[in-house]
């Protein structure tokens, strides 16, 4: 472990992240929101989805600071009376599940079939690829919308509700593989014709080890590249569903239904909860594609256009 | 190239036809066409009589075959709230969405070549970089929030622009548009820049970075030797070869704007068609879901395979390896 660690602060990734201001400081705050999240029941000053605690009395709050604030709510309260700094920090937490469940998924369909698609070639690559083209053509969001709303139809609304979080794993890892399986099929591609693959096969090594202990490893540094901006679509497709009502209830709010909530009460001058959660989510976003640039340009893959 | 049209054009019935299976399937699943018909007070046994003659007892194939018959002729079933032909209530609701789409993509258009431009050939101008940084940030704030932000800001703080609808439409020979009213187009501006607003960044990123590659090449290097002007250079020789990129790309990702559609409405409370799905989830309206998916399906089929083909024209090196 002690010699890993000592390798990684030699390497040419680590000396890159120390000289780049913009890439430090965005994973700094990108770590303290992910520590947040992780830690939100217990440095969360309230629990929201606590129904016995909730007030309605106390709804629209405007934050502490401003006219009619109160000190026990920093940042207000939204709608249904609740803290909004807790319930931004839980439906963080919501976010950042969804989105690495999403990405993990789409990752394991992903590299499964585009090592699929790669190595074996032919046919079975043709058709493959061709659905995957149909498919982003559709634009991922056009895929989720639907398959959300075919989903929530086949369920009813109560029970969608229910399975909300495992649901929306699945719509967003089924909408967004295309993009993974893409790109590692390129890579693989790419690799499959070097000399050390030859080698392994003239020394007998089965097709199953080759393609998962010699080519795999090689063809991480795209699919590192590509995880992190699939961390910022997946979660702004969680927050576009829950926005139009097809992703998390109001009762177990991601920061999408937040924003969504807000958003009716936005005409009689309630900003507040509407905008913290917005900035909250615009500055996830922003962290991680921010660092998804920096990994791109120091790994520098040849990453597959389109 | 006509063999290859031809190639384009029969994958996109097949794709069309898958469409058509799963749109078909989720009705036969989800949807029962008998209460869309009847509604709830009539017998069982009317009902059976119903389904019978509605042939909804056949095998699941011969429904699909006619299923897809009945789509070829423009029929794709009754609206259970509207109570009408679903594809007419689309294709009334249509007019609005496409106008949305168009005000945007001009808005894009003209808004990216020049930005993209400027970028490419001063890259570190401070303007420059105030667009390269401004795009990043775009490309970070969903297009709801862009849209909730806009109609906070110009309609309920400043009262400049009005924040819902469509305002005053002229119906002009069945083609209900807001074009013609000082009103209407009020109402298209705040819309249109947030649709814009989440393609923008992407399309001067991309101008930005095929005309810095094409500055780079062998032949504009030859037309700075054989010393023309640099607008000569820039725009006839540089300009012309970026744009090959920009029109596939940015003929897909304009369909793509068709689903961020279903966002800006919702917001705007604009009636056209992705206003009009999301009101059908919520009415469990399985005919009119289905017939949205096949409509929108349809028009995503035939605008990449019409940029195929016209790629396939302007680049012979696709149609004869036949693949991108």
């Amino acid at each position: 472990m002690k010699q890993r660690w000592k390798r990684f602060k030699q390497s040419y990734l680590f000396y890159n992240f120390k000289r780049d201001k913009v890439a430090v400081v965005s994973f700094t705050i990108l770590a303290i929101m992910i520590v947040l999240s992780v830690v939100a029941p217990l440095i969360a000053p309230y629990n929201p989805y606590d129904t016995s605690a909730i007030d309605v009395m106390d709804a629209e709050i405007p934050p502490s600071w401003m006219e009619g604030g109160e000190s026990r709510f920093v940042l207000g309260t939204d709608i249904q009376g609740r803290d909004l700094l807790s319930t931004m920090l839980y439906g963080m937490r919501l976010s950042v599940i969804i989105g690495c469940g999403a990405v993990l998924l789409q990752a394991f369909l992903g590299i499964v079939i585009g090592m699929l698609a790669g190595y074996v070639g032919g046919k079975i690559d043709a058709f493959l690829m061709r659905m995957a083209d149909v498919q982003l053509s559709f634009s991922t969001l056009m895929v989720a919308i639907l398959i959300s709303a075919i989903f929530q139809l086949a369920f009813g609304v109560g029970r969608y509700e229910e399975l909300a979080i495992p649901l929306l794993v699945v719509i967003i890892g089924l909408a967004e593989w295309p993009q993974y399986a893409r790109t590692v099929r390129a890579s693989v591609l790419g690799e499959k014709k070097k000399e050390y693959v030859e080698a392994a096969r003239v020394i007998g090594l089965s097709s199953t080890r080759i393609r998962w202990r010699h080519i795999l490893p090689n063809t991480m540094s795209p699919v590192l590249v590509i995880s992190t901006i699939q961390v910022a679509n997946a979660v702004m497709s969680e927050a576009a569903l829950s926005f139009l009502g097809l992703g998390m209830p109001v009762t177990k709010p991601s920061l999408g239904s937040l924003i969504n909530s807000g958003f009716e009460y936005i005409f009689s001058g309630s900003w507040w909860i509407t905008l913290f959660p917005g900035v909250l989510l615009v500055i996830f976003v922003l962290v991680i594609n921010l660092l998804g640039d920096f990994l791109r340009d120091t790994l520098n893959p040849k990453l597959y256009k389109g | 190239m006509f063999a290859f049209a031809i190639r384009r054009i029969s994958q996109a019935i097949i794709v069309m036809l898958i469409i058509g299976l799963l749109g078909f399937s989720v009705k036969h699943q989800i949807g029962d066409p008998v209460r869309d018909i009847v509604g709830v007070s009539v017998s069982v046994a009317e009902r059976d009589a119903l389904r019978d003659q509605l042939g909804l007892n056949d095998p699941f194939l011969v429904q699909y075959v006619r299923f897809v018959k009945n789509a070829l002729h423009g029929d794709l079933g009754m609206s259970f709230f509207f109570k009408k032909p679903a594809l007419d209530v689309i294709l009334a609701k249509a007019p609005a969405t496409i106008e949305l789409v168009l005000v945007s993509s001009l808005i894009i258009i003209f808004m990216s070549i020049p930005l993209g431009i400027y970028t490419a050939l001063y890259p570190r101008r401070l303007f420059s970089r105030i667009v390269m940084g401004s795009s990043i940030v775009g490309v970070s704030i969903p297009v709801f929030l862009t849209a909730i932000l806009l109609i906070y800001l110009f309609s309920v703080e400043l009262h400049w622009l009005p924040s819902y609808g469509r305002g005053q439409t002229v119906n002009l020979w069945g083609w209900e548009t807001g074009f013609l009213t000082l009103d209407g187009l009020k109402h298209l501006v705040l819309p249109s820049i947030a649709l814009s607003s989440i393609m923008l960044p992407l399309f001067i990123r991309l101008i930005r970075s095929e005309m810095m590659e094409v500055l780079e090449t062998e032949y504009v290097k030859f037309a700075w030797a054989k010393g023309l002007s640099p607008q000569r250079v820039w725009f006839i020789h540089a300009f012309k070869n970026t744009l090959l990129p920009v029109i596939t790309v940015g003929g897909v990702q304009l369909g793509i704007l068709i689903a961020f559609t279903i966002l800006t409405e919702t917001v705007f409370q604009w009636q056209g068609m992705g206003f009009m799905f999301l009101e059908a989830v919520e009415r469990s309206d399985t005919s009119l879901l289905v017939a949205y998916i096949i409509v929108v399906g349809a028009l995503f089929v035939v605008v990449n395979t019409v940029v195929d083909v016209v790629y396939g024209l302007v680049n012979p090196t696709v149609r004869i390896t036949g693949r991108k």
